[in-house]
């Protein structure tokens, strides 16, 4: 949709992430940070809810996930960081200040690397700092009748990171990608949930749009409310469109903050009341400041998994396709399991990609979701050389992966009992024959040279030896049949 | 004598309680019916907490009977209402946390009650801890037990009166800028403001986080001595909380000091120091000196400095401070509110009074965007000037001795409207607490019938030996020639 | 150093702070005199000197990521001026987050 200017226009945008961080209690006080399923107000405490005379202290785990966060995103982490006060008056703020940090952030200066149709962009990024949540206000009508805003204070409080991407964004699929590949990494490095449904994973982009030619200036636009990465793609289209547009037209483009509205599919200005914003950042007095040891930073690198961009190009050289690495390491358990299933004497290519797809499909039906994983990875590296050898066929390994499932038994176990494939000559034969007779019309398209009559063929016998026979002697059988009698 | 309890010091009535010569409720009844016949005329206290008071006072003499014994057992204590209580309405003297009830004890509240202190109640104070006079009390101005007509000085006003009117035996304060030393001055007490961090702030309400620090008011060099002991330590609540150890106060409290330098700096002498205040405290000096101690000039160059660096910081942290103060949580309320931005700016234009708002104003003026560099960055690095100055000082020296005020205590209302005038009552205890050093006011004399008092400030962390050294004047002073206190004519 | 009225007005809406016209103009005032004192910083170089913003000298102060519990209910509410359905109320915000 912006083809047209795109040529005449050049598009910037930066990106704003802010990730709920997983820890056991909030940023400043002992609160479970855990209140997802909590109702409203329960997981409250005076230093929280901004009573008088109470004291924040320094959570360590959302430290230490901040400088994992940092380090995963390629950054220095600078020997000395502090927490700033952030004044700005709002119902869902408790003190009207938020704990944030200004000039001295934890980590600066890293880069990202995001692949959109097979070319790479190297996105930078210029922060990463801790901060502490808000309340959590909704719009309701009261029971007397009257407009009120509630206020639920579970959330305020939660350790929030902010990271900070530079500019070097140009369309909304490279922030697409860059946020489908940064939610992939916070869960890998285990630091997040980043699930956007539930708040756990906020982006809110700027952008600005200048003619080609020109140097870029500041005003740029905030847009928020993008609550999939759908919808960033959608309103960063739509701002380029409207922005695009306003060039066009000679008009200005005005420094403001938009919402994206998704069922108009627009973003509209959110500046409801006129009030001065300025945010009067000043020291924390009510926290020393933090020296990061290198001998910290260095424990924390080190703990750190091996990054999925590294997993994945080990993968592929090992000859799995790009395609399913691709979507394996978006899943960090599941890519752990397969790489010892690999260990364990797979060869990569067939364990990447019958993981993702048959076995995936399998635990995915399991009851108990996200519970560890049953069957140990030697296990499915018996089962997977037992399909490479034609001892099972694919249709029966995924059977026998069921049956592992539901029964616990070891693959062998399973085949044994189901007896062995059938590839003898004759018996096959025969149930060839039977197959081709009952079924003219499928034989009527094989001969028209419909290719899916042959998968057709192929299943009937597979259903009649309730998958024991080996595919590859089927169809050769059968393809056979057909041409010997045309 | 029994019908005189209330005139008791801590460690006299707890000799008492532990010889058996009165209990508890006899000690806290007698308090309570002093409260009741003389606060009408000081207006020390915001709260009487009576009941609560008996309550711990019974509980304290079960605890004496079973064969307990501590410092503080039993002894009626009085605190200033910055200080959270679980339980007890907690206002700061301002309308916008009237009929606040917290739900939580301040750290040093809880140690009180650890250490089985009877809680009298909550003393007045000037609104949110800002004022040098406690005329800017929501509530009520607290009067000079000594001379009802002048001001007891501020913000913990209420607390010294109370300890000078023998409405307690003692009481805690906080000094951000003076708070608990020129108050005590004025109401002729000891008042004692430890290093910074060495009392938990968790439960003080904050009115400037970089400065605040819990003191106490006593009858005497002793009583603070045992009042710090039981307060001082860390607390993982307050992250500023020093992990220092904490001697025994009490215990090494007669040391000889032979041999002790003190520094005397000519910026505190100078323009602006009533002369009779400057002789009495060049007095005590001399006192300090009889007893083996060795005079040392030292030069404190940014003292004059220190006046602004502190109306900038201050009430900078104040502005944040007092934001979360705005009508949705909990106290002042506007139920008739349809518009919630109007609601929280109209709840604070009324729950502040006029010396809050001033320095809300500076603050958030000093922070804002085009200033913060010019004003708070600078302050901030006199600051630092300030501090070394100490340093340099401490190397050569063991304590400073000062006047704490530069006159007596003034008439009520002569100051109130002149901002700049009251600021300047605080000249001579800003650059202790700017440096977050210890130190204390010790009565040392009289002028026109009002108690003056000498300052002495040590090196952070030396609180022991700032208490040997009071205590060392205090023996040598002797009992004061004291006019009779007018709560007592 | 004057300040005018804008000035006043400027940081009342910072600080959320209704003021009635008499305290604004008294404040003008006020304020103008309390700047003017602290212009006596700008007489002290200060270009080498670091800034202090807190006075003892401590660090790294974090705690132990551990749940130490929460308030019940009722003594998160007890406080608040308007309650309903267990959240505090107040007047209708109109949402820009």
């Amino acid at each position: 949709m912006t083809t047209a200017s795109a040529t005449a226009y050049r598009v910037v945008i930066g990106l704003e992430t802010h990730v709920q961080l997983r820890t056991q209690s909030k940023m400043f006080c002992g609160c479970a940070a855990d209140y997802a399923n909590a109702r409203p107000n329960t997981h409250v405490c005076p230093v929280c809810l901004g009573m008088p005379g109470v004291l924040p202290v320094i959570n360590r785990e959302a430290v230490n996930h901040t400088i994992r966060t940092g380090l995963a995103l390629n950054c220095e982490i600078p020997d000395y960081a502090k927490f700033d006060r952030k004044n700005y008056a709002y119902p869902d703020l408790m003190k009207w200040y938020q704990i944030s940090q200004y000039d001295l952030p934890l980590c600066i200066n890293g880069h990202f690397d995001v692949d959109v149709d097979g070319a790479t962009t190297r996105v930078g990024i210029t922060r990463v700092h801790l901060e502490e949540d808000t309340a959590r206000l909704t719009h309701v009508t009261a029971a007397d009748g009257s407009p009120a805003s509630l206020i639920d204070v579970n959330r305020s409080g939660a350790p929030l990171m902010e990271i900070v991407s530079e500019p070097d964004i140009q369309t909304p699929a490279e922030a697409m990608a860059y946020g489908e590949k940064l939610r992939a990494l916070l869960r890998w490095i285990g630091v997040s949930t980043a699930n956007m449904e539930d708040g756990a994973l906020r982006i809110d982009a700027n952008i600005s749009v200048w003619p080609q030619g020109e140097p870029i200036g500041d005003v740029k636009v905030e847009v928020k409310n993008m609550n999939s990465f759908r919808a960033l793609g959608r309103a960063l289209a739509f701002e380029i469109e409207r922005q695009t547009g306003r060039r066009e037209r000679g008009e200005a483009i005005e420094q403001e903050t938009r919402g994206w509205d998704e069922t108009s599919g627009a973003t509209r200005s959110q500046r409801t009341k006129e009030y001065a914003h300025d945010y009067r950042y000043f020291p924390e007095p009510d926290l020393p400041p933090l020296h990061i040891t290198r001998e910290r930073v260095d424990a924390l690198r080190a703990a750190l998994p091996r990054m999925p961009d590294q997993v994945a190009a080990d993968l592929i050289q090992q000859g799995a396709p790009e395609a399913d690495v691709a979507e394996l390491v978006q899943d960090r358990p599941l890519t752990d399991y397969s790489l010892a299933v690999i260990g364990a004497g797979a060869s990569a290519g067939e364990a990447v990609t019958w993981i993702v797809h048959e076995f995936r499909r399998a635990l995915n039906a399991q009851p108990n979701k996200g519970a560890a994983i049953p069957i140990s990875p030697a296990e499915i590296a018996s089962l997977l050389t037992l399909r490479a050898n034609g001892s099972v066929s694919s249709t029966m390994a995924g059977e026998v992966l069921d049956e592992m499932f539901a029964t616990g038994k070891s693959a062998e176990e399973i085949v044994q009992a189901r007896g062995p494939q059938i590839s003898g000559q004759d018996e096959l034969l025969s149930i060839a024959r039977q197959v081709i007779q009952e079924n003219p019309q499928a034989v009527q398209d094989y001969r028209d040279g419909k290719g899916r009559a042959l998968q057709f063929l192929m299943g009937q016998v597979m259903r009649i030896t309730r998958g024991k026979a080996n595919p590859r002697a089927v169809s050769t059988l059968i393809r056979t049949q057909l041409d010997a009698e045309s | 004598m029994a019908d005189e309890l209330y005139r008791l010091t801590l460690h006299a009535a707890a000799r008492g309680l532990r010889d058996g010569t009165f209990s508890s409720v006899e000690l806290t009844e007698s308090l309570l019916d002093r409260i009741e016949s003389v606060d009408g005329r000081t207006g020390a206290y915001l709260t009487v907490t009576a009941d609560l008071a008996l309550e711990q006072a019974a509980d304290a003499d079960a605890r004496r009977a079973s064969g307990q014994d501590g410092p503080l057992l039993g002894l009626p204590i009085a605190l200033k209402d910055v200080l959270s209580t679980a339980g007890v309405q907690t206002t700061c003297a301002s309308r916008i946390l009237e009929g606040f009830i917290p739900p939580y004890d301040a750290t040093a509240v809880t140690h009180l009650k650890n250490a089985g202190a009877v809680t009298l109640g909550k003393t007045n104070m000037d609104e949110f801890a800002m004022g040098s006079s406690n005329e800017h009390s929501a509530y009520k101005p607290v009067c000079n037990p000594w001379h009802l007509d002048k001001v007891p000085g501020g913000s913990s006003g209420g607390s010294a009166a109370a300890v000078a009117a023998d409405e307690c035996l003692a009481a805690l304060g906080s000094d951000t800028g003076g708070s608990v030393r020129q108050p005590a001055a004025l109401c002729g007490c000891v008042g004692l403001k430890p290093t910074y961090g060495r009392i938990s702030r968790f439960g003080l309400i904050a009115f400037a986080s970089s400065l605040d620090q819990i003191g106490v008011l006593t009858k005497d060099v002793t009583d603070a001595a045992l009042l710090l002991g039981a307060l001082a330590g860390h607390d993982p609540r307050d992250s500023t909380s020093a992990d220092e150890p904490v001697p025994d106060y009490a215990g090494e409290l007669n040391a000889d000091i032979g041999g002790l330098r003190i520094g005397v700096a000519p910026e505190y002498f100078g323009e602006g120091l009533d002369p009779q205040v400057g002789d009495s405290v060049r007095a005590a000096i001399n006192n300090l000196l009889g007893l083996g101690a060795a005079e040392r000039e030292i030069s404190l160059p940014h003292t004059a400095y220190a006046l602004p660096t502190y109306y900038v910081i201050a009430p900078s942290e104040a502005s944040a401070n007092l934001a979360r103060y705005n009508g949705v949580k909990y106290g002042l309320s506007d139920p008739q509110a349809t518009d919630v931005d109007e609601m929280m700016a109209r709840i604070r234009g009324r729950g502040f009074g006029s010396e809050v708002k001033r320095r809300i104003m500076i603050g958030t003026f000093a922070l804002s965007s085009g200033y913060y560099d010019a004003y708070y960055v600078r302050a901030q690095k006199v600051r630092t000037l300030i501090k070394s100055d100490f340093e340099t000082a401490f190397q050569d020296v063991d304590v400073i001795a000062a006047p704490v005020v530069p006159s007596p205590a003034f008439d009520l209302g002569a100051k109130l409207d002149d901002p700049v005038a009251m600021y300047q009552s605080d000249i001579m205890t800003l650059p202790a607490s700017l440096a977050g050093l210890p130190c204390l006011s010790i009565p040392c004399g009289f002028v026109d019938g009002l108690p003056v008092g000498l300052q002495l400030i040590a090196p952070p962390f030396a609180e022991s030996r700032l208490l040997q050294a009071a205590r060392a004047y205090e023996r040598a002073r002797g009992e004061l020639a004291a006019p009779v206190k007018a709560i007592d004519a | 150093m004057s300040i005018d009225r804008s000035q006043v007005d400027h940081a009342a809406e910072l600080a959320r702070l209704e003021l009635s016209d008499d305290e604004r103009e008294r404040l003008r005032g006020e304020l103008g005199q309390i700047l003017q004192a602290f212009e006596a910083l700008n007489t002290l170089d200060t270009e080498h000197i670091p800034p202090t913003a807190q006075v003892i000298p401590l660090g790294n102060v974090e705690r132990d990521d551990v749940v130490a519990g929460s308030l019940p209910l009722d003594a998160v509410l007890d406080n608040a001026p308007r309650v309903e359905d267990g959240q505090i109320r107040v007047p209708p915000v109109l949402d820009e987050s």
